[in-house]
């Protein structure tokens, strides 16, 4: 059991990074629909940048540049050029995951560094919880923390406030003094960097080496989380392990029937997919509205001006 | 018209070509290639004999009615991200008719394309249920749905038609010879193939201009609330265009099975859905300009194929250059937008300021 749990914490937490960084850049009011293709790249430029440079810190910093670029890209179309987000984020999808596949060609199938395992001493020795928890690598324990930490900026600082407010209601904060557009610019590009991150985090950790597509249909599952966590760090934590459970049991469950090994593969995107379906119709819907005691844990409400721009004048 | 004028209408086109031309050789430049051999490749490729046009076309025929179809759901102001498993599942009901009857080709096929057609109508109506009375975004409902017609396409291909003995998933066992699209000489091009293509795309330039529920669908996607408000039933429009745009995408999916693969695989869509949605892009969502835009992007497709072999590059060149090429144009609408955003602006001097009501008289 304990094993089972580490595996798959481990398993998650490139995720963990894509979508608390998604989540971020949409609750600023950007929605970046390319991260399918995005993860793509980013897995491929971190191992390349690793490989090439031998440091996988290296390797981590251009995937985030990279990934950031692309979020920034958006944003950029979003608010100068008045474009709409959900097309030029779905053209970047398409570019980046193509890109990933002609700038890796040389990197396919070959051994590259990794992030290096590091337990943590003493909790390490606590039963059950030190195996859960404290044997692991850096970015592990990185993406735990990261968990916290978001929710402790979104709901428990100034700017964690000032981050709601150009989502929710862009004219308020525009009226309050803030800079819509710029704070866009930067939560655009935080989070596409933390989804750069988690991207790595695969080819460098949870899912070594590179190959092409290599994590198709992540960045849209990741998405599908966004929405299902309805914007908060924890329950998007909840929606990304919950989804690790889903591919562990899959896995396991090829054992006990060997015949469906690949489809069973595949059935965790669309019951996470389906999940959120659930989330989003009438029926929960009702029950929130009528318990609002609820909507904690099953309300969904988007940021009020996601996918919107913010003109000024 | 003069030069000038002819200029400023096709200077957003031009621009967008040549930034995209520019990072296409840089790109290629950076992986050690000579830019213009390998532009020779794809041309030789996709063009260079009767084979290979056939294989172009063949690539052609569904990339136009996926497109074709996206355009009707576009112009209802959807995003039909779900088009690739639209065309999975009409490729899977065209194989279902392919394996399971027999008869004179002339029966199986027409059986065959109509299965694609409600195959596809079917998925698409699914996403649009959920759309209409399930309030679940088009995009996510499409995406499961497509992750679901995949896993279908993959059990299928490893479990109950699995090829005799082995299981593998380079595919079904080939469909009977009687199921498969006539085709043209030596080569795979089927001309009813074509012929479908070419249809669906002046069948939906007529549906989006010249009829009055095209120009109702259109009132629907511009504003949901004031057709509403006028009396068109919004919901009804909507699924409407699900299953018109669904319909054409399983056209395409039963062309891939019947007409190309000639069994049932699980990549089965060949990646045409998304791949639409690029060229409706391109297309300014016009129909006039989608065979023509689905043409370049098949020779680049097909033509891409034969790069590993000639020159050691990834066949995903060609996908890189419409990708290239679909955000430029993209973006550089955007900034001849602005720029005349800007002109208007510098013409009319300052805004007028708000009136602020209750002050007035």
């Amino acid at each position: 059991m304990d094993v089972t749990l580490a595996s798959i914490l481990a398993a998650s937490t490139p995720l963990i990074f894509v979508v608390i960084g998604e989540t971020i850049t949409e609750k600023a009011g950007v929605i970046n629909l390319s991260l399918d293709g995005t993860v793509l790249l980013s897995a491929m430029v971190g191992f390349a940048g690793a490989y090439e440079s031998g440091s996988v810190i290296v390797g981590f910093a251009a995937a985030a540049l990279v990934s950031a670029l692309a979020a920034l890209l958006v944003a950029y179309s979003s608010i100068a050029l008045r474009l709409n987000q959900v097309a030029v984020g779905f053209v970047l999808f398409q570019l980046t995951g193509e890109l990933s596949a002609f700038l890796g060609d040389p990197y396919v199938r070959i051994p590259g560094p990794t992030v290096t395992y590091r337990p943590i001493p003493l909790l390490e020795d606590i039963p059950f919880i030190g195996k859960i928890f404290f044997q692991h690598d850096l970015i592990v324990y990185g993406s735990i923390v990261l968990i916290f930490l978001t929710y402790w900026f979104m709901f428990r600082t100034r700017r964690g406030l000032k981050l709601q407010a150009i989502g929710e209601r862009p004219e308020a904060a525009h009226s309050r003094g803030m800079p819509v557009n710029r704070l866009r610019y930067l939560y655009a590009a935080v989070g596409g960097g933390l989804v750069g991150i988690g991207g790595a985090a695969y080819s460098l950790g949870a899912k070594i080496g590179w190959s092409e597509g290599h994590t198709t249909g992540l960045g849209w599952i990741a998405l599908a989380i966004v929405i299902f966590g309805g914007w908060h760090p924890y329950r998007a934590a909840f929606g990304v392990y919950l989804f690790g459970a889903l591919q562990f049991s899959a896995i396991k469950l090829q054992d006990v029937f060997p015949d469906l090994t690949q489809v069973l593969g595949t059935l965790p995107f669309p019951i996470m997919i389906f999940t959120l379906v659930l989330v989003y119709s009438d029926r929960v819907r009702s029950l929130t509205d009528r318990y609002p005691a609820l909507r904690g844990i099953l309300g969904s409400d988007p940021p009020s001006a996601i996918g919107t721009r913010f003109d000024v004048d | 018209m003069n030069f000038a004028d002819l200029w400023k209408r096709s200077r957003i086109g031009i621009i967008a070509v040549a930034l995209a031309l520019v990072v296409g050789i840089l790109l290629l430049l950076v992986a050690g290639a000579n830019p213009f051999e390998a532009l020779g490749v794809i041309i030789d490729g996709s063009l260079g004999s009767s084979i290979r046009i056939g294989d172009t076309l063949m690539v052609w025929a569904p990339l136009v009615l996926a497109a074709a179809g996206l355009l009707i759901t576009f112009a209802a102001g959807l995003w039909n991200i779900g088009v690739e498993g639209q065309i999975t599942f009409g490729a899977i009901a065209a194989s279902l008719v392919a394996r399971e009857v027999s008869g004179p080709t002339w029966l199986i096929v027409t059986l065959a394309l109509l299965a694609g057609l409600f195959g596809g109508a079917f998925w698409a109506l699914l996403a649009g249920l959920l759309r209409t009375y399930g309030k679940v975004n088009e995009i996510f409902g499409g995406l499961g749905l497509h992750f679901v017609a995949t896993a279908l396409a993959v059990y299928l291909v490893l479990g109950p038609w699995k090829r005799a003995g082995v299981a593998s998933t380079s595919g079904t066992e080939p469909f009977p010879r009687e199921s498969w699209l006539p085709t043209v000489g030596s080569t795979r091009l089927s001309w009813l193939a074509i012929v479908v293509a070419v249809a669906s795309v002046f069948g939906v330039f007529y549906l989006l201009r010249g009829t009055r529920f095209g120009l109702r669908l259109k009132a629907v996607g511009k504003n949901m609330r004031s057709a509403f408000l006028l009396g068109i039933p919004t919901g009804p429009y909507m699924l409407a265009a699900f299953a018109l745009g669904g319909g054409l995408a399983g056209l395409a999916g039963a062309i891939q099975a019947t007409g190309f693969h000639h069994k049932l695989v699980p990549s089965i869509s060949g990646g045409y859905g998304f791949l639409g949605i690029l060229v409706a892009m391109l297309a300014g969502y016009a129909a006039r300009w989608i065979a023509p835009i689905a043409f370049v992007f098949a020779m680049l497709a097909v033509g891409s194929t034969l790069l590993p072999l000639k020159l050691g590059l990834d066949s995903s060149v060609g996908g890189v250059l419409q990708g290239v090429l679909v955000l430029f144009t993209v973006l550089a609408q955007g900034w001849q937008s602005r720029r005349r955003n800007r002109a208007d602006e510098a013409a009319l001097g300052p805004p007028e300021p708000p009136v602020i009501p209750g002050e007035v008289g």
